[in-house]
């Protein structure tokens, strides 16, 4: 494939040691951070979720595992592959996908399931990624329970895999597939999806086809989908066996440095919340009111409240909840603070209607996953 | 009635894919051993993107990792003098 490559204008430092990355603009994107070239892997500047509750999809993040991206996609030719323990395997061409199932829509965040890796402490090996491997858009596409019904799941059904064009660059790697049970494939949410925000997939997040799995990590909404089989036991790929696997607990966590003994693979969201509208350190008029203005999602119990804290968790306050776009998209929320003159922690902190809350220290896992302490954010009211 | 439909429009698509450099870095002679065994699936910043002080055992369980789980062709030799030095330059 050409390279061409995209503009360079820069530099940012995310908040934590060795934090300085690139910034770039690739075809297609507007300048984002640049977190590895092969694959291409891109951070949204976190100035934009304070824009609106839609990640504009010149922003959207990027994030890939093999080099051997499929560089070049004839649209006419392009078939998405429905087989395995099935009556009628399908091959689908991305008009008769339009034309022939019913096509809905779903708003809703997807999350990197490593998104604030570089926060960890002790550190851990990985992407290390500040806030910014997260988006929320409105997908646009087919739910997958209808081309399964199409195609006819026969039983004995145990789960559903999906394999993208994307190949791995050495024989040694395994190819990246991933695995749903198969009543949630079939739930009528989890979506095979052609457009974003209005726009067909941009090439990076997956053009012309992607899954969406509303409310669980983005490991799972494979890009450049084109391959779906219904299989009769639990798959064993490596994607899904061994990487991406989190301890078998509560918490989700454990003691730094610790290998858990028991994991399983990571699946839904867990609750979070982020102030977008100042900055760590930022400067504020005291004495006066402040618009604090953020964002909180879930992985689909619907956030019920919004606290935050003048005074790292000592007393509370509550937000007011903007717009609501759905159980999987971005919440917005607005307070106004007056703050005296001086340094203040502020502390951000959502709970779901179901009670599941953020903890005010953070949960360890050795891979750095599902990090969602409450934020802190220091402000100085001058 | 469902939502407005996007169209696909049904021309092919090409990407050109970024151009990618050696870190400064890992560009001087000594470092060659790197580029020569760890290019070949992932550009460099997948190195030098990693927290810096985490100990010689952090750089040998990667090197390892990279042979054993993705079959990287690395010389026992090599793989023991690669994490030795990105041991060395990034603690
Ligand atoms: C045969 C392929 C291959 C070769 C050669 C290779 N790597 Fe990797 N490496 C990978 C893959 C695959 C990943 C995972 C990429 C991802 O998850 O985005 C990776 C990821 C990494 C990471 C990120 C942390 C992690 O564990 O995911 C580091 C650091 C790394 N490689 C170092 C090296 C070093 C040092 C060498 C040379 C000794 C090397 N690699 C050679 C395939 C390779």
């Amino acid at each position: 494939a050409a390279t061409s490559g995209g503009s360079t204008s820069g530099t940012i430092t995310l908040p934590f040691a060795n934090g300085t990355r690139p910034l770039v603009s690739l075809p297609g994107k507007r300048e984002m951070i640049l977190l590895t070239s092969r694959p291409p892997q891109l951070e949204t500047p976190f100035s934009v979720f304070n824009d609106g509750l839609l990640t504009p999809n010149d922003a959207f993040f990027v994030r890939y595992h093999l080099s051997g991206l499929p560089t070049d996609i004839d649209p006419r030719r392009f078939r998405l592959a429905i087989g395995g323990h099935v009556e009628k395997p399908l091959q689908i061409g991305l008009e008769s996908l339009r034309r022939d199932f019913p096509v809905s829509e779903i708003v809703a965040v997807n999350q990197c399931s490593g998104n604030s890796r570089g926060f960890v402490t002790p550190r851990v090996a990985g992407g290390q990624l500040g806030n910014g491997a997260m988006g929320n858009a409105r997908w646009q596409g087919v739910a997958l329970k209808h081309l399964l019904a199409k195609a006819g799941v026969r039983a004995g059904a145990a789960q559903v895999t999906f394999n993208g064009l994307d190949n791995p660059p050495a024989d040694g790697i395994a190819d990246f597939v991933k695995a749903l049970d198969i009543d949630h494939a079939l739930d009528g949410e989890v979506m095979v999806a052609f457009a974003m925000n209005g726009e067909e997939l941009p090439f990076l997040n997956g053009y012309p086809l992607r899954l969406v799995v509303p409310g669980f990590f983005g490991t799972y909404w494979v890009k450049h989908l084109h391959e779906i089989n219904v299989v009769d036991a639990e798959f064993d790929g490596y994607w899904m066996k061994t990487a991406y696997r989190i301890p078998d607990n509560d918490c989700r966590c454990a003691e730094p440095g610790i290998k858990p003994d028991k994991t399983v693979p990571i699946a839904r969201f867990n609750v979070r919340s982020f102030l977008t509208s100042h900055q760590d350190g930022a400067a504020i008029g005291a004495g006066r009111t402040t618009e604090l203005r953020g964002i909180a999602f879930s992985g689909g119990d619907p956030v019920k409240r919004v606290l935050v804290s003048p005074d790292n968790g000592q007393n509370w306050q509550e937000a007011k909840l903007g717009e609501y776009l759905g159980r999987y998209s971005f919440r917005e929320w607005k307070l106004g603070m007056t703050l005296a003159k001086g340094r203040h922690a502020l502390r951000v902190r959502a709970e779901t209607q179901g009670g599941e809350t953020q903890p005010m220290e953070p949960r360890w896992q050795p891979s750095g996953y599902m990090r969602n302490v409450v934020e802190t954010i220091n402000v100085e009211a001058l | 009635t469902g939502p407005d439909i996007v169209a696909a429009r049904m021309e092919p698509v090409s990407y050109p894919l970024p151009e990618e450099a050696i870190p400064a870095e890992l560009s001087d002679t000594e470092a060659e051993i790197v580029v020569n065994n760890c290019t070949a699936c992932h550009s460099l910043e997948y190195i030098t993107t990693q927290p810096r002080g985490m100990g010689d055992k952090f750089w040998n369980d990667e090197v390892t990792k990279m042979a054993k789980v993705y079959g990287a062709p690395v010389e026992p030799g090599d793989a023991e003098a690669i994490a030795k030095l990105l041991a060395e330059r990034f603690g």
